[in-house]
């Protein structure tokens, strides 16, 4: 598929909590707040995933949670990529040995979903902003490739 | 109440558990009626991690960056409890200067946790100026935490009888300037919380806790507080430096408005407590003494201590947003926790919610659930099932958000005429 010229100015992003400690979603806030704001480079967190071009993805996926993230991941129209912020996304993190997660989310996700790691415990605002250049690299990529 | 197909005009209302912008996975179902909402049922677990099964696989000094990660707003508070029950199941005594900067981090917590909640609050009522504003002047003590221990979250400072770094002389000049920097600030957030009419009017009245239902529902922290009852830990059972210092239980009465548990009074006692946290931290500085951090350096040392205690303990710490425990058993020749409980305080403030709710408006949610200032708060997906035909609605978190605004915006409107 093809992506529209609009796309490579604003990139909107969805925020997607799977149990996480609540430290990498007030990165992701401060990130967007003004010391750091992202939105003057057009990145936008927005309130539904079907608005959403990247899925910024925090927590280590709880049980209860498991179904719902796939129902998002789902949701999010295609070319999507997933950023997962902070370690417990990427390796479950300290919570490694608990009984209560499912995670890390690369096991759960489709084989051919694109996926940014992002690290840090919690991560700072500027590893985020990284990510998301990142992100929007690899979309720019993917349209490369469908052209 | 899905099945009470008699009732004709009470709708069921899930919110939750997936939040876009703030908050953690929870789930929240209200009964409607109309635009009233006559019932409200928390539904946790969304967030469930086993942390206390994980607690107990692992060695103590393993356990500090796992409790740590319980929150990441209140990462202080959870390190600062865990290791005082395991110095008390131990019989450990952490250093003077220790217990000094132990207080000194926990203010420095509050400030960022309170103003964070500002913002939160301001955002929710939709003054989203505002929201960027205080976690603007957030960034600030953030800067400073991060100066003193190198990280902005998760501070790894605890350790079993004392910190992990000091807080030597020459960074006291970084920490006045911040507490100089909020000082000159509180005057115009005053004026934006205290004294701004439509904030005024969508925060006066609305989310009442009565000082009866307050105490019979066991709530804690500021929620509370508000509503006259005085509830403090600092106060009550001094823990760390507190019961060297000087502190004054935060109501409303001191400054002369009623204490009457509404969305105001709950602004009113944050934004004081910043005050006060201020004035804790100049105290300590003042009479810090001079002495070591630890009072016994050697981690080998105290690990084998842990290994042959036998006991329980218990560390209760006055967090943010009220009254929290861990409880912790050691048994001899166990190098694991025996047992570990963790009682947060939005725990306790859930309970609050019903009587809180009951009588509002659907647009009054987004505000309420942020006043007591959950740890797990979630305002995403709101569902409307019409019990009669079974026809479901959606609300996204902006349409509620929406909903909200425009709420302002009339009574902004008839405020104008």
């Amino acid at each position: 598929m093809k992506l529209s010229k609009t796309f490579d100015k604003a990139l909107w992003v969805f925020h997607l909590n799977s149990g996480s400690c609540n430290g990498c979603d007030i990165e992701i806030v401060a990130a967007v707040t003004p010391r750091y704001d992202v939105e003057r480079f057009g990145i936008k967190l927005v309130g539904s995933p079907r608005h959403a071009d990247v899925l910024l993805f925090t927590g280590p996926v709880t049980r209860k949670m498991k179904n719902r993230v796939l129902r998002v991941y789902h949701q999010t129209p295609d070319p999507k990529v997933v950023m997962v912020i902070g370690n417990c996304g990427s390796t479950t993190g300290v919570f490694y040995d608990s009984y209560a997660i499912e995670g890390p989310i690369d096991t759960l996700l489709p084989e051919d979903a694109h996926i940014i790691y992002v690290n840090g415990c919690p991560v700072r605002p500027e590893n985020i902003i990284n990510g998301v250049k990142e992100a929007w690299l690899h979309l720019e990529e993917l349209r490369g490739d469908n052209k | 109440m899905r099945n009470e197909g008699k009732d004709e005009t009470t709708y069921e209302v899930p919110i939750g558990p997936i939040h876009p912008a703030l908050k953690e996975p929870f789930l929240i179902k209200f009964k409607i009626d109309g635009e009233r909402i006559v019932g409200a049922e928390a539904h946790p677990g969304m967030n469930h991690r086993g942390i206390e099964f994980m607690g107990m696989h692992r060695n103590p000094y393993k356990v500090i960056p796992l409790s740590e990660r319980i929150c990441g707003i209140c990462s202080i508070v959870h390190q600062h409890m865990f290791v005082t029950a395991v110095e008390h199941a131990a019989s450990i005594e952490p250093t003077n200067r220790a217990r000094y900067i132990r207080v000194i981090m926990s203010e420095l917590e509050r400030i960022h946790s309170h103003v964070l909640w500002a913002g939160v609050a301001a955002h929710e009522i939709g003054f989203d100026t505002h929201l960027h504003f205080t976690w603007m002047i957030r960034e600030k003590v953030m800067d400073l935490l991060e100066y003193i221990t190198g990280n902005r979250v998760n501070y790894a400072m605890w350790t079993f009888g004392g910190v992990n770094r000091d807080i030597p002389k020459k960074m006291y000049p970084k920490i006045e300037a911040t507490l100089k920097y909020y000082e000159e600030l509180y005057g115009k957030l005053e004026e934006i919380f205290l004294g701004d009419p439509s904030i005024r009017l969508r925060t006066i009245g609305v989310g009442v806790l009565t000082k009866e239902e307050a105490l019979n529902l066991c709530g804690v922290g500021p929620t509370v507080r508000a509503s006259g009852v005085r509830k403090d830990v600092r106060i009550d059972q001094p823990y760390a430096a507190y019961g060297d210092l000087d502190i004054e239980y935060q109501l409303p009465s001191l400054y002369g408005y009623k204490d009457t548990g509404d969305v105001f009074s709950k602004t009113l006692v944050r934004l004081k407590e910043l005050v006060q946290s201020i004035d804790i931290i100049r105290q300590c500085l003042d009479q810090i003494p001079n002495e070591d951090i630890n009072s016994e350096p050697k981690m080998a040392a105290t690990l084998n201590k842990l290994k042959k205690a036998d006991g329980e303990g218990i560390g209760r710490i006055e967090a943010p947003r009220g009254e929290a425990f861990h409880y912790v058993r050691l048994k001899e020749g166990k190098e694991e926790l025996d047992c570990w409980k963790v009682r947060a305080s939005t725990y306790n403030n859930l309970a609050t919610y019903a009587p809180m709710f009951m009588g509002e408006q659907i647009a009054d949610i987004p505000i309420i659930a942020a006043c007591i200032d959950p740890c797990i708060g979630c305002m995403d997906r709101a569902e409307i099932v019409d019990v009669n035909t079974g026809k479901r609605w959606e609300y996204e978190h902006e349409e509620l958000q929406r909903l909200s605004v425009k709420k302002t915006e009339k009574l902004l409107g008839g405020l104008k005429r």
